[in-house]
């Protein structure tokens, strides 16, 4: 058979109809546009969470759990007199054995792209007689830096001024504007636990989030560790960034097993935030999907009509040896054209689109408006319009493949 | 099958079952040489067309056996029996049936694109030079819709010799035309089965073209009662 003479006819069949061809190439068109315009609305908007969330959060975090005392009757005894003690958290120290250790156990996993070991301290930043409460972090300022990136969001200073200036002190720049504070300048903070240092800021940040910022600080593990009352190996946390942060909750086991103590993953602890992520993502998914539908039912219906009209057609390339699959191969053909127009001016009118709206300035701690364009959500909206535009065709096709030539000849 | 047969049926019969069973053919058996222009007469409702249908390929609901080409047919495959009408089975149809979106050449070329045994330049070529037989060269471009009745059907005739199939089976093929063209058709049937030696079976209403033709079958009533039809 020569090459093309099934695709020929369909060409012919499509180009003299042009009008219903190009309506039922719109239908997809819409279609393909809608789907990978809400793709990218989620995705934007979950990357914009993420990065959020994983500013102040690592993916997951090694901790010590806080134990509650064992009941020490291990049975009943009726015989006398129980004595029923409410349980009580065991009053242990909150830090893990051994920190460095764990730590390098796991930097050696390959799915690890960086660890740290973390002090929290909640404490005072004071300066003359105003005083604000915030939360200081200790850790080695490189790995924190891997985690959080913070020297972006350096205003003033570097990040790296931490590793030489051992009371020196990163601060957010709200409490810099609070306190009426400048780089270089002296900072006395209290902890909670009543210690106090001074600190010399070598540093302010600027992140996203204005709130964060009028509490966060860094300093030294050392420095953390005063604050504390502890020595050098006073370590309550690991935190763990992976390749794949969406895959926090299998990685878990294994990093409880190589710590040996309770691993939390950001899931678990922004439960409402994977929630409302879910959430969009489905009602999105079946806006679009429903719109791909309709744009499936235009080719399906602009194809069934085609048929209809062309039973005499069908009948002729029948009787002059065209097979049932040939008939087949032509409607589909005629999908495949309509689809492929359908989908291309889809993926394009999308793109036009994603861009126009990514350059809207939203302000605020957002910026611009948080859609993100993927290659992979054009690949994905691509075989979507094909797979379905030719499945719409195939259902018309097959009923055509099966007309009778001799039923329509003896009419 | 003898060597100069082309087709052969044996005890062929068929039931229609709407609105009620009834045996539309009955016992029909018959030779065809290769090279003859037979013809079928009989009257109207007696079971030419649908005993056509089955000669050619088309229907398959039928007892008995065809047998074309020394190749048994009754129960092939439908993509089989596609490539047998494609390939050594020319159709002219009671009704001019023609694609209407295609231009007259196209409609000449398209069981020859779908054989593909010559290239396209050669198709097109070829198509022109059947055209120009029927006397339709200067209409080859013209959209096949745009045609009278008469000019319809001698395109199918055209498009029913592109493949130069062994056999060509027509239903009334003149019914549509004039005195001239009718005996332009006789002439090229003619020409065909002695010149190319390839073989016509033409169901016809007009008697003289029967009387001219090698040999006439006539049927009654669903069977046939006169293998050579003798014209007095
Ligand atoms: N699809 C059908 N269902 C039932 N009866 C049919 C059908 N097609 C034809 N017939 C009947 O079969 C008989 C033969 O029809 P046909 O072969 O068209 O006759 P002819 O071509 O000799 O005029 C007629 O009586 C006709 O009414
Ligand atoms: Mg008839």
């Amino acid at each position: 058979m020569i090459k093309g003479v099934n695709t020929e006819i369909a060409l012919t069949h499509i180009l003299s109809r042009k009008k219903q061809t190009l309506v039922a190439s719109l239908g997809v068109t819409v279609g393909i546009t809608a789907f990978v315009f809400l793709n990218s609305l989620i995705l934007g908007f979950n990357r914009f969470f993420d990065d959020q969330i994983f500013r102040s959060m690592p993916h997951m975090r090694v901790y010590k759990d806080d134990e509650i005392s064992k009941s020490l009757l291990s049975k009943k005894d009726t015989s006398a007199l129980n004595v029923v003690v409410n349980p009580k958290m065991l009053n242990k120290t909150k830090n893990l054995l051994n920190p460095q250790q764990i730590l390098n156990e796991i930097k050696k996993q390959p799915e690890v792209v960086t660890a740290a070991q973390w002090v929290t301290v909640n404490l005072f930043y004071t300066s003359g007689k105003s005083q604000m409460n915030g939360v200081a972090s200790g850790a080695n300022i490189k790995e924190a830096d891997a985690m959080f990136d913070i020297a972006t969001t350096m205003v003033e200073g570097k990040a790296g001024n931490l590793e030489s200036v051992s009371n020196g002190i990163l601060i957010g720049v709200g409490i810099a504007e609070k306190l009426n504070i400048r780089l270089n300048d002296n900072l006395t903070v209290i902890s909670s636990l009543g210690a106090s240092k001074v600190m010399k800021v070598v540093g302010i940040f600027s992140t996203s989030n204005s709130i964060s910022d009028k509490i966060k600080s860094y300093m030294n593990l050392s420095s953390a560790q005063q604050l504390l009352r502890e020595g050098p190996n006073y370590v309550t946390d690991i935190y763990i960034n992976i390749k794949e942060p969406d895959k926090v909750v299998e990685y878990k086991p294994l990093f409880e097993k190589i710590s040996g103590y309770r691993v939390e993953e950001w899931k678990e602890a922004n439960e409402t935030f994977v929630a409302a992520a879910k959430t969009r993502s489905v009602m999105m998914r079946s806006i679009s999907g429903a719109i791909l539908l309709v744009a499936a039912f235009g080719i399906y219906n602009i194809l069934n009509m085609t048929i209809m009209q062309k039973l005499n057609d069908i009948a002729i390339l029948k009787a002059t040896g065209f097979s049932g699959k040939d008939v087949v191969k032509i409607f589909v053909s005629e999908a495949v054209i309509m689809g492929f127009f359908g989908t291309c001016g889809g993926l394009g009118l999308a793109t036009i689109l994603v861009n126009l709206v990514s350059h809207v300035y939203v302000g605020g701690d957002i910026g611009f408006f948080p859609i993100r364009f993927e290659p992979s959500i054009i690949a994905i909206g691509g075989f979507i319009g094909m797979f379905v535009t030719t499945a719409a065709g195939f259902i018309p096709a097959r009923n055509a493949a099966k007309v009778d030539p001799v039923e329509i000849f003896r009419k | 099958m003898e060597e100069n047969l082309v087709l052969k049926t044996n005890n062929i019969g068929k039931y229609f079952y709407d609105p009620i069973k009834f045996k539309v053919l009955e016992g029909i058996s018959f030779d065809v040489k290769q090279g003859e222009f037979l013809t079928l007469v009989g009257k109207s409702g007696c079971g030419k067309s649908t005993l056509l249908y089955l000669l050619s390929t088309m229907d398959t609901d039928y007892e008995g056996e065809l047998i074309i080409d020394n190749e048994t047919l009754t129960g092939k495959k439908p993509d089989r029996l596609a490539e047998v009408r494609n390939e050594k089975i020319g159709f002219v149809f009671q009704f001019h049936y023609l694609l209407p979106e295609f231009s007259c050449l196209k409609n000449v070329m398209i069981p020859a694109m779908k054989l593909g045994k010559y290239m396209r330049e050669e198709i097109e070529h070829r198509a022109y030079e059947k055209l120009d037989i029927l006397g339709l060269k200067d209409l080859a471009l013209k959209p096949a819709s745009k045609l009278s009745g008469g000019q319809q059907q001698r395109v199918a005739i055209a498009r029913a010799l592109i493949n130069d199939p062994k056999i060509i089976m027509g239903d009334e093929p003149t019914g549509n035309l004039d005195s001239k063209n009718t005996s332009i058709v006789f002439d090229i049937f003619k020409e065909l089965t002695r010149g190319h030696n390839q073989t016509i079976i033409a169901v016809t209403h007009d008697n003289d073209f029967a009387k001219a033709s090698d040999r006439t079958i006539e049927l009654l009533d669903g069977k046939i009662v006169n293998l050579n039809k003798q014209w007095d």
